[in-house]
């Protein structure tokens, strides 16, 4: 859901628009952005619930190093959403809980 | 570019791999450098090749000082491997991901210059949505011009929670208040300190600069907090920050709480290759033992920058440049006479800006409630253990952080303990009354950033040899 507690474009030299869809709404993101500043830019999150009691988080560090900004994006789950950049048409949904499994068909 | 073996293989472009790079190709040597980040820079200098923001005066002179850097680095003839998460090493070869894709290189020498992370920052809430590090509302700035969402408020303590306050208020950004944890103790021990503080007046000219810059942009800075907690409204996020300041409890509408406790070693690689660390009372945070070329217990293994301790930016850039004599040298491209006499002046400069240190450990040393949080603060944020589950099962004689792991799965999820592994060994040590080296860290195994099985299966034998050609880009 997006709120009022969106990030804030500042006045930025030229960069393409690039349109990414989270959680299958559309987003213009700029390109050179991560995955997670893209999400803070559109106020949407939290980034994904923690496994153990369900707990809402979003990205803390920003650098690959606290792992609470992981997501899903173009189909790999528990992916660092800090650590990737947008690229064109990128679908990208919140990880809630831990990653499913595949289930292994006999 | 087909080669998968170098002389010389850097992991880190910040200003240590960069200049060791620079330094190293210049004199011949086949250098490969890789980076996780698609850019070279390192944390200080992220993205200055291509800045977001438009207006220079913002992040300033420092940060633009790295365009020189980063442009004689894309100039030289080095096999920059971008995008590329080195997840195992060892003393001659080792392993990245890069596009889902695994990848061996070989090397004669390998430097570590992987740099710092934010030191954590626990306390009651700090794992609401909206509370978020100084660093990471810099790096949003460099590599996107965003600004956190309003009200904001600064917390914490050290010369980047004073630096990020005044780049925000250039950004015209308002902050609320600036929480200075800082105890007030800690100015007068630090006084102990000055003479180096003196010889390195420049960065204390700095910190005053900024202190003037706040003051004029009429932002409260409330030095003495104790006692900082985050609260959630019941959408979830960051609502509210309380604090008390001098015995008495205050409250601050927020929407973004900025953090900080100053920086520590990124020592995943280092520690995973087991190479010997030491626990610095001065830094209060372990370092890989070396010595004065950046070499490693490990013969061949060097280490830069502020991976190997503290120094900034500029430090790491002449630390770099040590140890690439060092490895010139040591593949037999320049005589010991040369090395020294390169070295020399490398070490009285290294020398300068290492003498502020002393004196800024000592004043921006954490407050004892970081380093040992209350019972209910969390400390692993993956798995969600609080500080009063560590002391539970250290009191019931839990006699390490391996076990601590075991008996609580601290230090088990995605982040592998790179947020609570200071916090856990502190803890323990607390309870056991016992010097903290005594108690030891998490042991660190490869691969230290997750590798899918898949991704294991693409390393057969036979593919690895050209795997790392198809990814090397000039
Ligand atoms: C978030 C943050 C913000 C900072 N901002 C400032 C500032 O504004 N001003 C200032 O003076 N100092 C700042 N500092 C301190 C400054 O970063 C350092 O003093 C300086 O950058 C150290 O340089 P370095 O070369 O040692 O490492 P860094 O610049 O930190 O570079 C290390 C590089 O190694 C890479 N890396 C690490 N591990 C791996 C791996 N396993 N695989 C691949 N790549 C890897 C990282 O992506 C990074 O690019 C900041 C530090 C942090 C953590
Ligand atoms: S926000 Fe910390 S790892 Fe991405």
């Amino acid at each position: 859901m997006a709120s009022d507690s969106a990030f804030k474009r500042l006045p930025a030299n030229p960069a393409d628009a690039v349109e990414i869809w989270v959680e299958g709404q559309a987003v213009t993101a700029r390109a050179g952005d991560s995955v997670a500043a893209a999400v803070l830019a559109a106020g949407l999150g939290p980034t994904r619930t923690t496994p153990v009691s369900g707990s809402p988080r979003a990205p803390y560090c920003m650098m690959g190093v606290c792992f609470e900004c992981l997501m899903e994006i173009d189909g790999q789950p528990n992916t660092q959403g800090c650590m990737i950049l947008v690229t064109d048409g990128m679908k990208v949904s919140f990880q809630r809980g831990a990653r499913d499994i595949p289930e292994c068909s006999a | 570019m087909t080669e998968s073996h170098y002389d010389l293989v850097i992991v880190g472009a910040g200003p240590a791999g960069m200049a060791a790079a620079i330094d190293s190709a210049r004199a011949g040597l086949r250098v490969a450098l890789l980076d996780e980040q698609q850019t070279a820079g390192g944390q200080i200098y992220r993205r200055v090749g291509s800045p977001a923001l438009r207006d220079r005066k913002i992040l300033g002179p420092d940060y633009y000082y790295g365009e020189k850097l980063v442009d004689s680095f894309q100039r030289c003839s080095i096999d920059h491997i971008r995008g590329a998460s080195v997840w195992e090493a060892e003393a001659d070869q080792l392993c990245f991901s890069v596009d889902g894709g695994s990848h061996r290189l070989t090397f004669d020498a390998l430097l570590l210059a992987t740099g710092a992370q934010e030191r954590p920052v626990p306390f009651p809430g700090w794992t609401a949505p909206g509370v978020m590090t100084c660093g990471s509302a810099q790096i949003m700035f460099k590599t996107s011009g965003l600004a956190p969402a309003v009200p904001v408020v600064i917390a914490g303590s050290g010369p980047l929670l004073l630096l990020v306050a005044c780049q925000l208020v250039r950004a015209g950004v308002p902050v609320e208040a600036v929480l200075d944890t800082t105890p007030g103790s800690h100015y007068r021990e630090a006084l102990a300190e000055l003479g180096g503080a003196l010889r390195g007046w420049r960065y204390l000219l700095k910190g005053v600069r900024l202190l003037a810059e706040l003051r004029q942009a009429g932002v409260p800075l409330i030095k003495n907090v104790r006692q900082l907690q985050a609260l959630t409204g019941s959408d979830g996020q960051l609502e509210r920050v309380e604090y008390s300041h001098r015995g008495r409890r205050y409250s601050r509408v927020c929407k973004t709480l900025l953090v900080h406790q100053g920086v520590v070693p990124n020592v995943q690689l280092s520690r995973s290759m087991g190479l010997e660390h030491f626990w610095s009372e001065q830094q209060q945070c372990w370092l890989p033992r070396c010595d004065l070329w950046g070499e490693s217990s490990m013969a061949g293994i060097y280490i830069a920058g502020d991976g190997g301790g503290i120094g900034g930016a500029l430090a790491a850039e002449l630390q770099g440049r040590l140890s690439a004599c060092a490895i010139i040298h040591r593949l037999g491209r320049i005589n010991q006479g040369e090395r020294d006499e390169q070295a020399r002046g490398l070490r009285r400069q290294l020398d300068q800006q290492l003498a502020i240190r002393p004196f800024l450990d000592r004043l921006y040393r954490p407050a004892a409630e970081f380093l040992h949080p209350a019972d209910e603060t969390l400390v692993c944020r993956c798995e969600e253990v609080s500080a009063g589950e560590i002391r539970r099962i250290a009191g019931q004689g839990c006699a390490g952080p391996n076990q601590a792991k075991a008996f609580s799965r601290a230090g088990m999820g995605p982040c592998q303990g790179r947020l609570c592994g200071l916090t856990v060994s502190q803890l323990i040590a607390e309870v056991h009354q016992l010097p903290i080296e005594e108690v030891g860290y998490y042991r660190v195994r490869a691969p230290i950033k997750p590798v899918t099985l898949g991704e294991l299966a693409t390393m057969a034998p036979q593919s690895s040899h050209h795997g790392a050609g198809e990814v090397a880009e000039k």
